[in-house]
């Protein structure tokens, strides 16, 4: 039977907290990117410009249709080049770390475009038709009239996605980059220990994600309690 | 920049020397990828229907059971879900199932086992949550209708609530299909030589990154061109007359 040692856990948990700053300041970027982009596209999907919204359905089709993986293997290609050759930046320089989160975005901002589309278009067409009765233009009927209650009823949607991003960003161990599973995965394979390592990262995620979820849920039926009345 | 384009290098005979050009890789790769997602999937449409009706059903340890399973799966990356069945549980299995699964099985053998199993429990989570919402859909009369007919529990669930339930799921489990083809390119990770793997090896041999990326991307809108066509049938076929999106 497997003897199971977890005495190199305690000694590597400072490194293993570097890694997951780097997992967090990833998600966080590609969270708040995601859903600025995300936003633009949708609105221009729903936009009457013909251009405008094949554009924005060719993007999210495609990033839709490309394993994420394949993706961020694309900007590791691609941005250090551009970076280097606009930037004349030094060729030793990291910018792994700078080509994950822009990968994150531009993949994540495909997937949350789809989800604020659907909590616009769940916003009753009689609140544009207020809006623009009441003299607005369609900037501000959308600024001040829809997207506020199409964010509202997006949010637990938005925060689940960020959960789903979280767990994504482990994939950023295709360059080698110190996430917080990246991390787990070196210290057990310095230390002859990746049964125990694997475990422990598993478990941490596990706790992290149902704990936000389970979050995630009451802040759901709170929203649905205040709707119905 | 100056970038050497090279479409020809696909042609090439690779440089291995096992007689195979660049492109029999690529579609070597494609095979294993369908191969791995096809057997993946038919393991969670299984594993997610008989977890999905547990969900359901009015047994609380049961359907606690089944809730359980599911935030195991959903809350664990698929990465670290791959590496324990690769690299942790062969070392758990009792020592002489695990020293066979290690030393007797070729290597291309164990990472596709593994990259199976796992894609396949993922995706059963993902699959159960859609059949426990469809038989949530289901208006409550049906299952008192059959339970009154005379029907047992499971008789109702076999002729009364599954037939329809699986129908109105037709449309998500599609998507799940699609993220099944897409999910397999994690498995890369663990030295199964599947497509996206096939297009990393292609860039260490050939040099050429950018013919062969842009290859590996066509081949998976391929794929996600056809799954979606031989679905948009059989959501066709199996449309409910009445619901909405129905005849």
């Amino acid at each position: 039977m497997y003897e199971f040692d977890w005495s190199s856990i305690p000694g590597a948990l400072p490194f293993l907290w570097e890694g997951m700053k780097v997992s967090l300041e990833i998600t966080l970027t590609a969270v708040i990117f995601g859903i600025a982009w995300g936003t633009a596209l949708a609105m221009m999907r729903l936009s009457p410009l013909k251009p405008l919204s094949w554009f924005a359905a060719g993007y999210v089709n495609l990033f839709r249709a490309i394993p994420l993986v394949m993706v961020l293997l694309w900007f590791f290609l691609i941005v250090p080049q551009l970076l280097r050759s606009v930037f004349a930046l030094d060729p030793n320089t990291d910018v792994r770390l700078t080509s994950a989160m822009i990968g994150f975005a531009l993949f994540e901002s495909a997937y949350y475009s789809e989800i604020i589309r659907a909590g616009i278009q769940s916003v009753p067409a009689g609140q544009v038709a207020a809006a623009s009765a009441l003299g607005m233009t369609y900037a501000q009927s959308m600024r001040l009239v829809v997207l506020p209650q199409a964010f509202r009823n997006m949010v637990p949607l938005l925060l689940t996605q960020a959960i789903v991003l979280f767990q994504d960003t482990s994939l950023v161990y295709v360059s080698a980059l110190a996430d917080f599973f990246g991390t787990a995965y070196k210290v057990g394979d310095r230390d002859g220990r990746l049964v125990e390592l694997l475990l422990f990262a598993g478990a941490v995620y596990f706790v992290l994600c149902l704990a936000a979820s389970q979050l995630v849920r009451r802040y759901q039926k709170k929203l649905n309690a205040h709707v119905a009345h | 920049m100056s970038y050497q384009w090279n479409w020809g290098v696909f042609l090439t005979p690779a440089a291995a020397g096992d007689g195979s050009t660049y492109l029999g890789w690529m579609l070597s790769g494609l095979q294993v990828t369908v191969a791995l997602s096809l057997s993946a999937w038919v393991m969670a449409l299984a594993l997610g229907s008989l977890i999905g009706v547990l969900r359901t059903v009015p047994n609380r340890w049961l359907s606690a059971i089944a809730a359980g399973y599911v935030e195991l799966f959903r809350n664990i990356p698929l990465l670290v879900q791959l590496f324990i069945w690769y690299f942790v549980l062969p070392e758990l299995l009792p020592v002489k199932l695990g020293t066979w699964f290690k030393q007797d099985l070729d290597p291309v053998t164990q990472q596709f086992l593994s990259a199976m199993v796992c894609l396949g429990f993922f995706t059963s989570a993902r699959v159960c949550e859609q059949v426990r919402s469809g038989i949530n859909a289901l208006p409550q009369g049906q299952k008192n209708a059959g339970l009154a007919l005379g029907f047992t529990l499971p008789q109702t669930y076999r002729h009364v609530l599954l037939p329809m339930a699986f129908r109105l799921v037709v449309p998500p489990l599609t998507s799940e299909f699609l993220n099944i083809f897409k999910n397999s390119a994690v498995c890369s990770t663990i030295g199964l030589l599947e497509l996206a793997a096939q297009g990393r090896q292609l860039v260490d041999y050939t040099a050429q990154p950018y013919e062969s990326f842009i290859a590996v991307t066509v081949f998976y809108l391929l794929i996600n061109v056809v799954v979606m066509s031989l679905m948009r049938v059989v959501e066709n076929r199996t449309r409910v007359p009445g619901y909405l999106g129905g005849k």
